[in-house]
């Protein structure tokens, strides 16, 4: 996209993450980024009051370093994208508020946008346009879904399946507390496992070749059982055996069934989102599978992977060009937002 | 000097948004919108901004002020009216001064001697604060209705006060929820000396409801 294109603001607050990220086009201008995750830490999970407390506090100081960083003005934002769902209720109507302020005071576009579709959307900042379709995975704390993409950024997708339990993340999550690793649990297991055995235990891989759902729950009580056991019979726990094998169990049925989805909607490009896409043995497998079956990997930067405002407005952007009609003042904030509306 | 404030109050079940103007001598409100949904904050609070604005015939960039109320309140509701007005303060460059919300009740009843002044606070208790003569003089707190010393209280005013008005046995007066150009006029020294701002801070009264966990449930019998 040329230098012309409009410059678009993104704020995200769905989460613990107050972001607030600016782009032009498909180029990444800004994206500054305050976390709440130290407050939550102690609580081995996001207390909702705490992040939205936080959200309240930093919105301000993060718009202005976002603007500082793009050496652009207030008014030289041309439209403004916002998380409005899915997400915790009280953190994202801070984020809304804040967005239809900005819109209002300004006279500016206002753009109420899916989350999910941001974090697929996100990577057209890091590999430019792709005018196909494509599969998307994507997977995060909240969230475990298969997406077909018409369009990056474009206003209609299909989702392929989804998690009936917990999401890959929030597996991460439960298994870290149990081997007595901080919150959140996907850096601490991904760094334990590099010194473990991924083939060590065979804990069960869910409806592998079942469609195109997930479920994790089975394999969270599958690992706790297998722990206790040891416990219980005095023994010590091989930590980075279990947190291997636990995670090669997430990521082979994550990629598998994304490989798969990817060959039988024909599309050549599996785009993967969401926090869980850091991970380094995710991406690595992902990589390994995706040159095996002859298709072609977008997987964003780590930093871009988890929740930031550069997704949203990048999302915003795309759909500032496609010609979509802006939201609403009265948009509300949608904690269950389906993934298929892309644009309230 | 005449100055076009933009006052926000969502410490309640009402959505307040108004336009107040302020002279060195008078105070009057413009336009105000009121809604009252507690759970429509977000929804109404920006479209109410704009259809004062409208109905003015003003601009966004003409307001000079903005005022917000800091509750106490529900904080949900309260957080939007908040970083509502912190940000449209900030792109627009101008200040934004907090006031007690209850404050904005007490205004409208500058003469009363001693007048208890309560918001809902719910779980069975009220936001509360003492006012003589227009002035605070105790609060805000939260407590059971019961809790509160009502000794040589005249009357009562807020929506808390007339939920337990059985309860709290004074006699209730008009005004259940902040009124604009009452909280203009609690920032009115402020913001006719171009005070300094400070950060938009909530009066929330309550540590957030989180328990440190214990280990993890066991799985095997």
């Amino acid at each position: 996209m040329s230098s012309d294109a409009p410059l678009v603001l993104g704020i995200e607050t769905s989460c613990d993450e107050t972001g607030v990220g600016i782009v032009r086009g498909t180029e990444l201008l800004a994206d500054a980024l305050a976390t709440s995750v130290e407050e939550h830490a102690r609580f081995g999970g996001v207390v909702p009051e705490v992040a939205s407390r936080a959200h309240l506090e930093a919105m301000v100081p993060t718009i202005c370093r976002a603007l500082g960083s793009a050496g652009a003005a207030p008014r030289d934002v041309d439209a403004v994208a916002v998380t409005a769902g899915p997400g915790l209720a009280g953190a994202l109507l801070v984020g809304v508020a804040a967005a239809k302020a900005y819109a209002l005071a300004l006279g500016k576009p206002l753009y109420g946008v899916n989350h999910l579709s941001a974090h697929v959307a996100v990577d057209l900042l890091e590999h430019g346009p792709l005018d196909e379709p494509c599969v998307a995975l994507l997977v995060s704390g909240g969230h475990s879904s298969l997406l077909f993409v018409p369009r990056i950024g474009g206003e209609e997708l299909t989702e392929l399946g989804a998690t009936v339990d917990d999401a890959a993340g929030e597996a991460y999550d439960k298994v870290a507390r149990l081997l007595g690793m901080p919150f959140p649990g996907g850096p601490p297991i991904d760094r334990a496992a590099r010194d473990g055995d991924p083939r060590a235990i065979e804990f069960p891989r869910a409806m592998r070749e079942d469609g195109y759902a997930f479920s994790f729950a089975g394999l969270k009580t599958a690992v706790a059982r297998w722990v206790e056991g040891r416990q219980r019979a005095g023994e010590p726990v091989p930590v980075a055996d279990v947190a291997a094998s636990f995670q090669e169990a997430v990521v082979d049925v994550l990629t598998h069934k994304a490989v798969k989805a990817a060959r039988e909607h024909g599309v050549e490009h599996l785009v993967i989102g969401g926090g869980v896409a850091a991970n380094s043995r995710l991406r690595a497998l992902a990589e390994q599978r995706c040159a095996r079956a002859g298709l072609r990997l977008r997987v964003p930067r780590p930093r871009l992977c988890t929740d930031n405002g550069a997704m949203v407005a990048a999302l915003g952007a795309q759909l500032v060009a496609n010609g979509a009609t802006p939201s609403p003042l009265e948009i509300p904030a949608d904690s269950a937002l389906p993934i298929t509306e892309v644009l309230l | 000097m005449h100055r076009l404030v933009l006052a926000l109050d969502t410490s309640s079940a009402a959505v307040t948004a108004a336009v107040v103007e302020l002279t060195d001598d008078g105070c009057r409100t413009a336009a105000q919108r009121q809604h009252v949904d507690p759970r429509g904050h977000a929804e109404h609070l920006a479209p109410a901004i704009a259809e004062c604005l409208n109905q003015i015939g003003a601009e966004p960039g003409d307001l000079t002020t903005v005022v917000a109320g800091t509750g106490p309140g529900p904080y949900t509701g309260l957080r939007v009216g908040l970083v509502t007005a912190a940000v449209i303060a900030d792109v627009l460059d101008i200040p934004a001064y907090g006031v007690c919300s209850l404050d904005g009740i007490a205004g409208v009843h500058p003469d009363v001697r001693r007048l208890l002044v309560a918001g809902d606070a719910r779980r069975k208790e009220i936001y509360w604060a003492r006012y003589e003569t227009g002035r605070r003089v105790a609060g805000p707190h939260v407590d059971r209705p019961g809790g509160v010393i009502l000794e040589d209280v005249d009357a009562m005013a807020g929506a808390g006060a007339r939920l337990y008005a059985d309860r709290l046995e004074l006699r209730l007066l008009d005004g259940d929820y902040p009124d604009p150009r009452a909280l203009v006029l609690a920032a009115r020294d402020r913001i006719l000396n171009a005070e300094p701002t400070q950060p938009l801070t909530p009066l929330y009264l309550r540590r957030p409801d989180a328990a440190v966990p214990t280990g993890p449930k066991a799985v095997l019998q």
